[in-house]
């Protein structure tokens, strides 16, 4: 009984918080936690020899340009993206040799928490913070906007973010994750199936990430309904603009039900309440429920901007105005409604009538119909085009052949009776990471190799990027055909054992998948830093280095501060296009002052307290949790009493900053 | 008939991948898990009507417009078509239609809860037909079967005979499973408190496994059972070597059997409590319980008032299985009991200290 | 959508010479951020009708709640949201202290309410009817609980608005902050006219 004392002295000033918290025993973690301070302290000692530290600070910590929160969010989801990876490979390294009389290198305790923490990290703190950083980066400079609506909102939205990812790792070496399942069923997930801290840290991460979430939804929809440029009527939105903002409907429509679900969870573990518990009234199902309504709309939240892209990218790859304009923007509106009425079809086998499944059958098959047509729409964009192969080309390419697949498999599972089969199993699991590597990750890359020249001015290494492209996808089919397989022979999820050794065989081709994505990865790091080594052969002084359609490739990469020095006018869809067909010319002179907004720390500062208030939650260290509360609350009132937030850069900044791109096309052009 | 010759096709194809393994879903040996098998396939083959096409497109268009290709076509400017907007709005739809009505008829003919209505595709069921009934109680980390009619019960050994329809009801004991025999029918949720339904026929003998297919906890991964179908007289033989073997499942021997473990070994008993899975479901196992049932009567008439307030003890169940923090250690200490103890309240140590909190002494 | 019309603005134009103002878009986000959270008191109503009668053979809202009481403190909270009325109208009119004291009134009844959904809760979980008693009451104190601590961080905002208001005058920022918050205030109105229907006068009729 050495651990009880653990749980039972729960003291005043750490809580439940012991020595024993911290897995020293656990050579895996050990490791890890070795590993993790030597990277952190040689990236900290490189910043400090470099003196980088003020630059980080002001420039991008306390930035609340659009753009530089925009890279950041596309960072931490990089690097949050190494640590889901890094919980794929033990997965698959572990079904692969746990057969009959070897157990596995991983016991159950911590095989469970990691095919937790891989779901969650990779929704929450990959896939949300690539497509939050997209949005951001892109939407204000495509609708001819100087920032989003409420550029401190923005700093404080990433900050909070970056908080749940850090809740997230710190559970790595304090404590533990949670072993539930990505999404913490209950009763498991209740107070006495799971005693440990697992869950808490589960519920404070997501908690204090959807805050951040829940705002930039408010944030970009108010930025795309108000701030759109003269001329941009809602029809003339570039489609990226059109997915992003029905993305953020549907978050401000969908993050609020998982606060809820969430907080409901809290009270059943914190307070004893009787919602998901199995005595005293309490009904596990609802929470099953309130946590679909979130997740189904989730997914749909990930892949729609991620669509835009696409349509953005195979327009301008195909030199070609994008086919079915108006139906890619009705197909989005549809997706965007359907994806509200399909949430049970996570659980037609939970026992449901057959006309209650029936209905939810067939609306998520619906879904199928917009989300075919958006993939015919890009198929006649490229009829009759001029394609380049470019990276970010290919990744589209590849997108269309294996989302297709995707698609498939999911339409399957939409048929109740064929679900009540392979629900649950291995097919299931291939299945969304078909649409989501398949969609939401090639999306990113596609993404990333699009717009990075007008970030940094300089474009990605095309032979890397090439490396990347092909090991993702090689990887991809190579990793998850035999998930669809083994799913067919009745192979279940979450299993860290088996006993049929035919099987093993499949799961050895699926870890050397796995290990070909992870060359993938490689290639991305490699294509990054070769990139950045070899900046000056791959540099772009135009700020237009494809040729593009939408404003955002109109000014220079990396383009400046306040992103238009006169507000743009549009006239087509096109607009950037249209500019360069009609004569547009680049204004040289009468610049005016710029009204800009000022850098601040609340974020980070407000976002801290909340990591560590969240800290105290978990452990139960309550003077913790409510002083910084308080802290809070108080910092924010302090925050409102500052009305001096803005500045005026003056016409003679703008002026230097345009004269200097004046003089870089004329070097482009000689 | 060009539907069955590709629905042959898609099978043929995937048989092949699948050759050489045991594949429970595509090759099983029940009615109901074969007409689901079929539904997959009828499926599949609908949307490659619009996937292959779809894919061809997408390799010839970037193959044929590629920019090198300076034969091809090329109409920056061409954008829209009535004509071929209308057909890819309504191909799919087409394909969803004909899909659509499938579904519809399919989950309502598949409904877990609904009798069925055969034996197998050439044989329609006897008019006066008997169900054998099964009840399936998912606790941690195992599976428990009685068989009323019979009066046994198995833990992790599911025995059918041969082509007599099944009906199973299904609950858990503390946190949700699913109940899941691949080559038997499809999946259905086993939650505390909570009773499913699955209708199922076995068409031919067969020895395989069934699995939970609901994450449970740290036990889950060898929460499997044996599956076996067998013709009825080999079926009665083994019912009747199971009540010659002796032993009996009463509401103590359970309360024992509830606590969790992990890839528990076979047990069989030959004599059931009658009563035993109505008390299961109803979270009354233990005497000094309520009955979900009472107390959802209870509530049904307002409540039991004021007066009801302090009435907790009878009513709280998850306490007494809470699970204890299930950090590796050194050793395991596999049981606690003392003499003070009651046995429905001796754990294994996964949660030693929930009895020791609800026993009230310190171990 | 008329700031986006550009009938008056030539073809091959293509940029405004002159700074372009875009409309404050704060009432719109703060009006988004009250939906999002107009979806969690749905959430929460959609547990209480769904337990509402869960009682675990415990008291029901007949047996425990306190109509007068709770008519009270509808009446209270009703009033302030007419005397916020009040405050803005001063706000429109300029009047910097009338806009205060109507203000701190407004404050008084917020508090007034808090007092007595306190004393209530603490009366109830004296008896034994806590939040932990039964799935009835565990959604009752969360959705009553929710609105509570709405109203009181809201009463919180108020104070501070009603410094910034004396420090700083009726400014553009401060008088967008009270029409905030007076969407906020009218806003918790509304969902209690909810609470007290849904919640105690059908729980007790």
């Amino acid at each position: 009984m050495i651990h009880q004392s653990a749980e039972t002295t729960s003291n005043f000033l750490t809580g439940r918080l012991t020595w024993e918290s911290v897995p020293f025993h656990e050579p895996i973690l050990l490791a890890t936690f070795i590993a993790t301070a030597l990277i952190g302290l040689a990236v900290f000692a490189w910043i400090t020899a470099k003196g980088k530290w003020g630059y980080l600070w002001n420039e991008w910590f306390t930035s609340i340009d659009h753009k530089k929160i925009g890279i950041m969010y596309m960072v931490l989801g990089f690097v949050m993206l190494l640590r889901g990876f890094a919980d794929a490979i033990m997965m698959r390294l572990q079904q692969s040799m746990a057969f009959g009389d070897n157990m596995g290198y991983l016991p159950p305790h911590h095989y469970d928490q990691i095919f937790t923490a891989h779901g969650v990290i990779m929704i929450f703190f990959v896939a949300m913070p690539f497509i939050t950083g997209l949005m951001n980066f892109v939407v204000p400079k495509q609708i001819g906007a100087r920032d989003v609506a409420f550029p401190f909102l923005n700093n404080f939205s990433f900050w909070m973010t970056t908080a749940g990812a850090m809740l997230v790792m710190l559970s790595l070496f304090i404590g533990e994750f949670s072993k539930t399942g990505w999404l913490a069923f209950p009763p498991l997930s209740g107070i006495d199936y799971s005693p440990d801290v697992g869950v808490d840290y589960y519920i404070w991460a997501l908690q204090i990430a959807g805050v951040g979430t829940t705002l930039s939804g408010i944030n970009f929809m108010v930025t795309i309904i108000k701030m759109r440029c003269p001329g941009m009527t809602l029809m003339k939105m570039p489609v990226f603009t059109w997915t992003a903002l029905c993305a953020n409907i549907l978050i401000v429509a969908s993050f609020p039900i998982l606060t809820a679900a969430l907080v409901l969870l809290s009270l059943d573990r914190y307070v004893g309440t009787h919602f998901f518990t199995n005595d005293f009234g309490g009904n596990p199902m609802m929470y099953v429920n309130l946590i679909w309504i979130w997740g189904h709309p989730e997914v749909y939240i990930l892949i729609l901007p991620l669509f835009g892209a696409f349509s953005e990218i195979v327009a301008t790859f195909s030199r070609k105005k994008l086919f079915g304009y108006t139906s890619m923007v009705y197909a989005t509106v549809c997706i965007t409604i359907l994806s509200y009425l399909v949430w049970l079809h996570h659980f037609f086998t939970m026992g449901s009538g057959a006309s209650v499944n029936t209905f939810f059958g067939i609306t998520t098959m619906i879904i199928s119909i917009p989300t075919g047509a958006k993939l015919f729409n890009w198929l006649f964009t490229m009829y009759r085009g001029r394609i380049r192969f470019e990276v970010p080309m290919l990744w589209t390419i590849g997108f269309m052949l294996t989302f297709t697949i995707g698609g498939m498999t999911g339409v399957l599972l939409a048929v109740p009776p064929a679900d009540f089969v392979l629900h649950n199993s291995l097919f299931l699991i291939a299945h969304f990471h078909n649409v989501i590597i398949g969609g939401v990750v090639f999306g990113t890359f596609a993404a990333v190799n699009y717009w990075w020249p007008k970030a940094t001015g300089f474009r990605l290494d095309p032979f890397w990027g090439k490396v990347s492209f092909w090991c993702w996808l090689i990887g991809f089919w190579v990793a998850f055909t035999p998930l669809y397989v083994l799913g067919l022979m009745g192979v279940t999820r979450r299993l860290s054992h088996f006993e049929d050794p035919s099987l093993q065989i499949w799961f050895q081709i699926a870890l050397v998948g796995a290990l070909i994505i992870g060359c993938g990865i490689l290639a991305n790091i490699a294509q990054i830093v070769v990139s950045i080594r070899k900046r000056d052969q791959l540099r772009d002084e135009t700020g237009d280095p494809w040729d593009g359609r939408t404003l955002e490739w109109s000014s220079s990469s990396p383009p400046p501060a306040y992103n238009f020095a006169f507000t743009p006018v549009v006239h087509e869809q096109d607009a950037w296009w249209d500019m360069k067909k009609n004569g547009y010319v680049r204004p040289t002179e009468g610049f005016i002052p710029i009204h800009m907004p000022k850098g601040t720390t609340a974020g980070m500062a407000l976002a801290a307290l909340a990591t560590i208030s969240g800290f105290g939650l978990i452990w139960h260290i309550w003077w913790l949790a409510f002083a910084s509360f308080v802290g809070m609350v108080a910092y924010a009132i302090y925050h409102t009493f500052n009305y001096d937030r803005d500045f005026h850069l003056s016409a003679e900044e703008v002026t230097a900053v345009e004269n200097a791109r004046t003089a870089l096309l004329a070097k482009a052009k000689g | 008939m060009p539907v069955r010759l590709f629905r042959g096709l898609i099978a043929v194809s995937l048989l092949a991948v699948l050759a050489g393994c045991h594949s429970d879903v595509l090759r099983p040996a029940g009615d109901i898990a074969l007409q689901q098998r079929d539904l997959i396939y009828l499926s599949t083959f609908l949307m490659l009507l619009i996937i292959v096409p779809v894919m061809l497109l997408t390799l010839l268009f970037a193959w044929r417009y590629r920019q090198s290709n300076k034969e091809a076509a090329y109409d920056p400017e061409w954008s829209h078509s009535t004509k071929l907007e209308l057909v890819i709005w309504s191909a799919p739809l087409a394909i969803i239609i004909a899909l659509g009505t499938v579904t519809w008829i399919a989950t309502h003919k598949l409904d877990p809860y609904r009798p069925l209505d055969r034996i197998d595709a050439a044989r329609a069921l006897p008019a006066d037909v008997q169900y054998l009934d099964v009840e399936v109680v998912a606790l941690d980390w195992k599976w428990l079967f009685i068989l009323p009619e019979q009066g046994v019960a198995t833990v992790n050994d599911l025995v059918l005979p041969v082509d007599k329809p099944v009906r199973f009801r299904i609950t858990a004991s503390t946190v949700m499973n699913t109940f899941y025999v691949p080559t038997l029918a499809g999946m259905i949720y086993a939650m505390p408190g909570m009773q499913t339904e699955l209708h199922a026929i076995v068409n031919q003998p067969v020895d395989t496994t069934g699995v939970s297919a609901h994450y449970s906890g740290a036990g889950f991964t060898d929460m499997r059972f044996r599956f076996r179908g067998l013709p009825q007289a080999e079926f009665d033989q083994w019912v009747a070597q199971l009540r010659a073997d002796g032993g009996e499942l009463n509401r103590e021997v359970y309360l024992q059997l509830e606590q969790p473990t992990r890839a528990e070994p076979v047990r069989h008993y030959a004599k059931v409590d009658p009563a035993l899975f109505k008390a299961v479901l109803n979270m009354c196992v233990d005497p000094n319980k309520m009955c979900m049932s009472d107390m959802m009567a209870i509530d049904a008439k307002g409540g039991l008032g004021k007066a009801g307030i302090f009435n907790v003890s009878q009513l709280s169940y998850d306490a007494q299985r809470a699970r204890g923090l299930e950090r590796p250690r050194p050793n395991y200490v596999l049981a606690m009991c003392d003499t003070d103890t009651p046995s429905y309240l001796a754990r294994t140590s996964l949660s030693s200290e929930a009895a020791a909190r609800a026993a009230g002494n310190t171990p | 959508m008329s700031s986006h019309a550009i009938s008056n603005i030539d073809r091959k134009t293509f940029f405004l010479r002159e700074e372009h103002h875009t409309e404050n878009g704060t009432m719109l986000g703060f009006w988004l951020y009250l939906m999002s959270d107009c979806l969690i008191f749905c959430s929460l109503f959609a547990m209480f009708a769904l337990f509402g009668h869960s009682y675990a053979a415990g008291p029901s809202g007949k047996d425990l709640f306190d109509l007068e009481l709770v008519a009270v403190n509808t009446g209270l909270l009703l009033l302030s949201s007419i005397t916020y009325g009040f405050a803005m109208l001063q706000m429109a009119q300029g009047k910097k202290s009338g806009t205060l004291i109507w203000l701190f009134i407004t404050l008084i009844f917020g508090a007034g309410f808090l007092g007595i959904e306190l004393y209530e809760f603490h009366h109830l979980i004296h008896e034994g009817a806590g939040p932990q008693r039964s799935a009835f009451l565990s959604s009752f104190f969360t959705l009553v609980g929710t609105h509570g601590a709405h109203v009181f961080f809201g009463s919180i905002w108020l104070v501070v608005l009603m410094v910034q208001v004396a420090k700083r005058g009726l400014t553009e920022a401060n008088c967008r902050r009270l029409s905030c918050l007076s969407l906020f205030w009218h806003f918790l109105d509304v969902v209690w006219i909810g609470v007290f229907t849904f919640v105690y006068l059908m729980g007790v009729l």
